[in-house]
């Protein structure tokens, strides 16, 4: 072949490899813009509704014009009056949140790294009951450990109504399984040469799992917080039966039971700038984190 | 997932059923006991400290209150502890102190309806008629009061329903306010095609307890009861489902627009602001919120109240309202007997008519010129009052109202027709107080 | 298989009291496994089975709720009712008008509860899928449709129920786009679509995201062998994609199935109670228990929790949901099928492997 032959050949394959831009790689690139645009109206749509209803005028909230006329901003300091608690209702929000998280953590570190690296013989059914905990509808926990709580039951003559412990110890009972299994998940993605190389250092196992393991774990951990906490901070059902007095509402609550001067009013302004007050820390945090999150979630699902 | 051993599996079994079993065995009694809730037997000397317990204080007028008593009484102070705004939670708290036998919330704030249920279950302490008179007090708030013939808690507030018409269109029409429903349609006949896009009238249909209150209304309006005074159920007696059929026809005719099926007190209140409606049905909280001059009201200044039409005459206004009570396990019943009467004085009913736009349990105030001047709709709601009816006086009250609402509503859906759906409820309330 | 008789390949055997040569790997695990679960199993037995217990206890009982006609005083105490509780439904049902006609409210809201997760399921599996699909290809804009995906997720069921209460509303903006003036909020077969529409608008974008991450492990080598082949693109999505992403899909829709069977939020906060087209087990329960009814409340729960259960069984078994996914529980189930199915053919009895390699012996 001369040179001015392969010279030849090599344009030609240049332009035969060159991408093909014809009317179905547009079509593409429109459908997939398209869906894009889609799903980011799908999940924004809704939530662009809140805000702009909790912009609009304390006496038009349920008015429906696209756009407020005119803007208002009187809702977000309204949500802050004290009849409504809302100030203390966060607070308390974001203790019981911490706790449980925090608690959970502790727990659940113990546990993944039993589950996830140790082998023996129950584990199937740990990791079993452990799955099965989700499986329980809140409200057949609910009645028996309201009773619990409040002394019904002779062999635990407390009452706790109304008190931090008896927000967080409930929550454990969906948080701790939720965690647990996260972790798990993270843990396993972990390769085990890392703790082998480590203990053929000379280190034992605990320290293996001190200084080898954990740090790695950290985003893994990380995320697992995130998740747990905007879960317990997301529960309803709980916090509605075990702070029933205004000073023990946590954030979710307080918002269902916003009302206006004559208890017959649903001041809707109100009640969607508390929703937006409670979402958007949620969201910026989301925002940040999101490529984490993310990954903490699809990390149970995907082996 | 490991296949658990066959073993294991019946252990685990055989564990659970035993549990079960045990705590079977160490059951609470299963022998019926009365409850000890009489009058004779109690300590009414015993003073000192108490609580009350009500509802968010939505108009902020007991902290001044408490204030005045507490200043008065430096041994006896009054604590007030507030509930949620909503009813239901409400009554779970009182009920959930109440199955305790605790007496965290010495007095308590008792909507009328649940009267019945907690003197039933022993949780109100009987009130002697001797040491608690009610003359001057409302007779059917003191009816609302009461639980087998004995008092069980004083009236605290009373609540009943007005007609809110446009007097301005009524005026130009050369109408008065109408006392039948026949003069209401023809009212509407008359204005209705000069406004655009107006419908005749509206209440509360959405299906919860105020499509009790409005059913009760228009039953009781058109001349037939839910309960008969001995206390028999008597929903399917003709005047009865007359006075649910007004209901489905005004649905069916227009009359009723087609959303109010989903209004609460809320949305009607917002529709007649709005001039959707002519007349309007609702509670006295309407009147200052529709008054309000600051644009968020079209018809401030343009309307009147009246009492509530009825089918031949003017009709029966569901009473509401709260009774004031004390717990039968609460300690120093003698501070707490002292306090109910004095809430129910003349003094202390006028601050709560004057801070809270709370309607008064004695008769005389509403006749009295100061405070009608003061409020527009004072001697209306007065005449509302004295000729209302309480809501069916049951036990299982829940039960009851949820009946009564699933028979209403399947009717005014189309699902039933109004003599179905009533000899279903009599059925049902048969049932529930037998 | 010798039954615990030691045998190393080297050929000695060793007595039995002498000590087997510990693995560090995998032997002694069992105590510290011990000591690392205890605390999480002691909470979950205080949180969890406790209150099982106590609501199986319950659920045989019923509170005295009859006023004593003389005194109109109820009786405290409650009786020992056996199965009542449950069988009563077929023996006195409480008939309401639902979506399924005039049937017994347990049944109702069981229909109502299959209803729901089928229909809400399979909506939310669809756009889930089809929004992975969307996000794969995606070219930029990664990050802030990944943001935005996960808006739905961070909002609380119950502001959320509040949001599209708002937005179902007679004269709210729902109605105002369709141009129409559908009653959401009623009881009707609207208001059912109105809790399927609000359930799968926070749902779909999870279900996206977890399909997302298993299309993202698939390879694209295979999509352009395929190509090569000649596989358009709907046959390069049923016979690759799919598949691949199944495992993690079945994990997904199971959890979301079990989800869409217990709730409680959204159809209380938006519709309210008492509307028995959208009254789902959770509620009825809920409510019984308000009517201190505790023992009915119980023992529905309990239904609900036994369906749940069935369901959750034929997803794992049937379906193969690899809920657990740890590589020795599946080492060991396949370990534990490859020694029936040799035991068999055998004909002859055998000990079902527990655990995996141990101690360094060899187990056939």
């Amino acid at each position: 072949m001369t040179a001015a032959t392969s010279h030849v050949a090599a344009a030609e394959l240049a332009a035969l490899n060159k991408p093909r831009r014809d009317w179905r790689f547009w079509l593409g690139k429109t459908g997939i813009f398209l869906g894009m645009t889609f799903i980011i109206l799908y999940c924004i749509a809704p939530f662009y509704w809140m805000v702009v209803s909790s912009l609009r005028l304390p006496t038009m909230g349920r008015d429906t014009s696209f756009w407020p006329n005119p803007v208002s901003f009187e809702n977000y300091p309204a949500v802050f009056d004290p009849i409504n608690g809302f100030g203390r209702a966060l607070v308390n929000s974001v203790i019981v949140s911490l706790s449980t998280t925090l608690v959970t953590l502790l727990f659940g570190i113990l546990a993944a790294y039993a589950l996830a690296r140790l082998r023996f013989r129950f584990k199937g059914i740990v990791l079993a009951i452990i799955i099965g905990c989700s499986m329980f509808p809140g409200i057949t926990l609910l009645i028996p450990l309201f009773k619990m709580f409040t002394g019904a039951y002779p062999w635990m003559p407390i009452n706790w109504m109304n008190t931090y412990q008896a927000l967080i110890i409930p929550s454990l009972s969906f948080g701790l399984p939720l965690c647990v299994w996260n972790l798990t998940a993270f843990f396993r993605q972990l390769p085990v040469e890392l703790e082998q190389a480590a203990m053929v250092d000379g280190c034992t196992p605990g320290q293996a799992f001190r200084k080898v393991i954990l740090p790695l774990a950290a985003p893994g951990v990380f995320t697992t917080a995130i998740i747990t906490f905007i879960a317990v901070w997301n529960e309803f059902m709980i916090a509605l039966t075990f702070g029933t007095q205004q000073n023990m509402y946590t954030a979710v609550v307080a918002i269902s039971k916003f009302t206006g001067a004559y208890g017959f009013d649903t001041p809707w302004g109100t009640i969607m700038a508390a929703g937006v007050l409670v979402t958007v820390p949620l969201i910026i945090g989301v925002l940040i984190f999101q490529r984490r999150i993310v990954a903490g979630l699809t990390a149970g699902g995907v082996k | 997932m490991t296949h658990a051993r066959t073993t294991r599996r019946v252990l685990a079994a055989v564990a659970s059923v035993g549990a079960v079993l045990i705590t079977a065995a160490c059951s609470s009694s299963s022998t019926p006991s009365g409850s000890a809730a009489a009058g004779g037997g109690v300590n009414w000397d015993e003073r000192g400290p108490i609580t009350y317990a009500q509802g968010k204080d939505t108009a902020g007028v007991w902290a001044g209150v408490l204030k005045e008593w507490n200043d008065a009484h430096p041994n006896e102070q009054v604590t007030l502890i507030e509930l949620s705004p909503e009813a239901d939670q409400q009554r779970a708290d009182m009920i959930k102190r109440g199955q305790a036998k605790s007496g965290e919330f010495s007095v308590m704030s008792v909507d009328v309806v649940w009267t019945a249920e907690f003197a039933a279950n022993g949780w109100l302490q009987e009130l002697p008629k001797d040491k608690f008179p009610t003359d001057g007090m409302l007779a059917s708030a003191v009816d609302a009061a009461s639980y087998f013939g004995k008092l069980y808690a004083y009236p605290q507030s009373s609540d009943g329903a007005l007609l809110y018409y446009r007097s301005d269109l009524l005026d130009k029409a050369g109408l008065k306010p109408p006392t039948t429903w026949d003069e209401m349609q023809a009212a509407c006949d008359k204005v209705l095609p000069t406004q655009k896009g107006m419908s005749c009238y509206s209440g509360q249909f959405q299906k919860y307890e105020g499509l009790t209150c409005n059913v009760a209304e228009a039953v009781n309006s058109a001349g037939g009861e839910f309960i008969t005074a001995d206390g028999k159920p008597a929903v399917n007696s003709a005047e009865a489902v007359a006075g649910l059929t007004w209901m489905v026809d005004g649905f069916k005719s227009g009359m009723i627009p087609k959303e109010a099926i989903t209004w609460k007190e809320e949305e009607s209140r917002q529709a007649f602001q709005d001039g959707k409606i002519l007349f309007l049905r609702n509670w006295p909280y309407v009147y200052n919120l529709a008054s309000k001059t600051d644009g968020s009201s079209k018809v401030a200044g343009k309307f009147g109240v009246s009492p509530i039409p009825g089918k031949t005459g003017p009709g029966v206004s569901t009473l509401g309202g709260h009774n004031i009570g004390i717990s039968a396990f609460a300690k120093n019943k003698g501070t707490a007997g002292d306090f109910i009467k004095w809430i129910a004085s003349e003094a202390q009913q006028k601050t709560f008519l004057l801070k809270g736009s709370l309607a008064p349990i004695l008769e005389s105030m509403y006749a009295d010129a100061d405070l009608n001047k003061e409020f527009g709709y004072l001697s209306t709601l007065g005449e509302s009052i004295k000729n209302a009816q309480a809501r069916p006086k049951a036990v299982r009250y829940g039960d009851v109202t949820s009946a009564i609402q699933d028979a209403t509503y399947a009717a005014l859906q189309g699902q039933q027709t109004p003599t179905d759906a009533f000899n279903g409820l009599q059925t049902k309330l048969e049932d529930l107080l037998k | 298989m010798s039954q615990g008789a030691a045998t190393t390949i080297a050929g000695n055997t060793p007595p039995f009291t002498e000590k087997r040569k510990k693995n560090l790997l995998s032997d002694g695990q069992g105590t510290l496994a011990g000591f690392l679960i205890s605390p999480t199993m002691l909470v979950i037995l205080f949180v969890v089975g406790i209150p099982i217990l106590l609501s199986l206890r319950e659920s045989v009982f019923r509170k005295f709720t009859t006023p004593d006609p003389t005194t109109g005083m109820i009786p405290e105490g409650e009786s020992f009712v056996g199965l009542q509780n449950f069988t009563d439904i077929f023996a006195h049902p409480q008939a309401v008008d639902g979506a399924w006609g005039n049937i017994d409210r347990l049944i109702n809201s069981f229909l109502n509860v299959t209803f729901f997760t089928i229909i809400c399921v399979a909506i939310e599996t669809v756009i889930g899928v089809a929004m992975a699909l969307i996000m794969a290809r995606a070219f930029r804009g990664k990050g802030f449709v990944r943001a935005a995906i996960l808006v739905p997720w961070a909002i609380p069921t119950i502001v959320s129920a509040r949001m599209w209460g708002l937005i179902f509303d007679a004269d709210g903006v729902m109605n105002k786009i369709l141009g129409q003036q559908i009653l959401w909020l009623a009881d009707n077969s609207y208001s059912q679509w109105a809790v399927i529409i609000a359930d799968t608008w926070k749902t779909a974008p999870f279900i996206g995201l977890l399909t997302l991450a298993g299309l993202q492990t698939i390879p694209s080598d295979v999509y352009e062998a395929a190509r090569v082949d000649g596989a358009n693109a709907w046959q390069q999505f049923v016979r690759i994609t799919l598949p691949m992403v199944k495992p993690a899909l079945v994990v997904a829709v199971l959890f979301r199935t079990l989800d869409t069977m217990r709730m409680f939020d959204l159809p209380w906060g938006m519709i309210g109670q008492g509307k028995y087209y959208v009254e789902t087990i959770s509620m009825f329960a809920y409510i019984e228990n308000n009517q201190l009814r505790y023992g009915t409340a119980a023992a529905y729960s309990l239904v609900l929790f036994a369906y749940i259960v069935l369901v959750a069984f034929i997803f794992i078994r049937l379906l193969g949901a690899d809920v657990i996914g740890d590589e020795e529980t599946r080492a060991i189930t396949e370990q534990r099928k490859r020694q029936k199915a040799l035991a068999k053919a055998e004909n002859r009895k055998i000990k079902l492997a527990k655990t995996t390699i141990t101690s360094g012996e060899f187990q056939s």
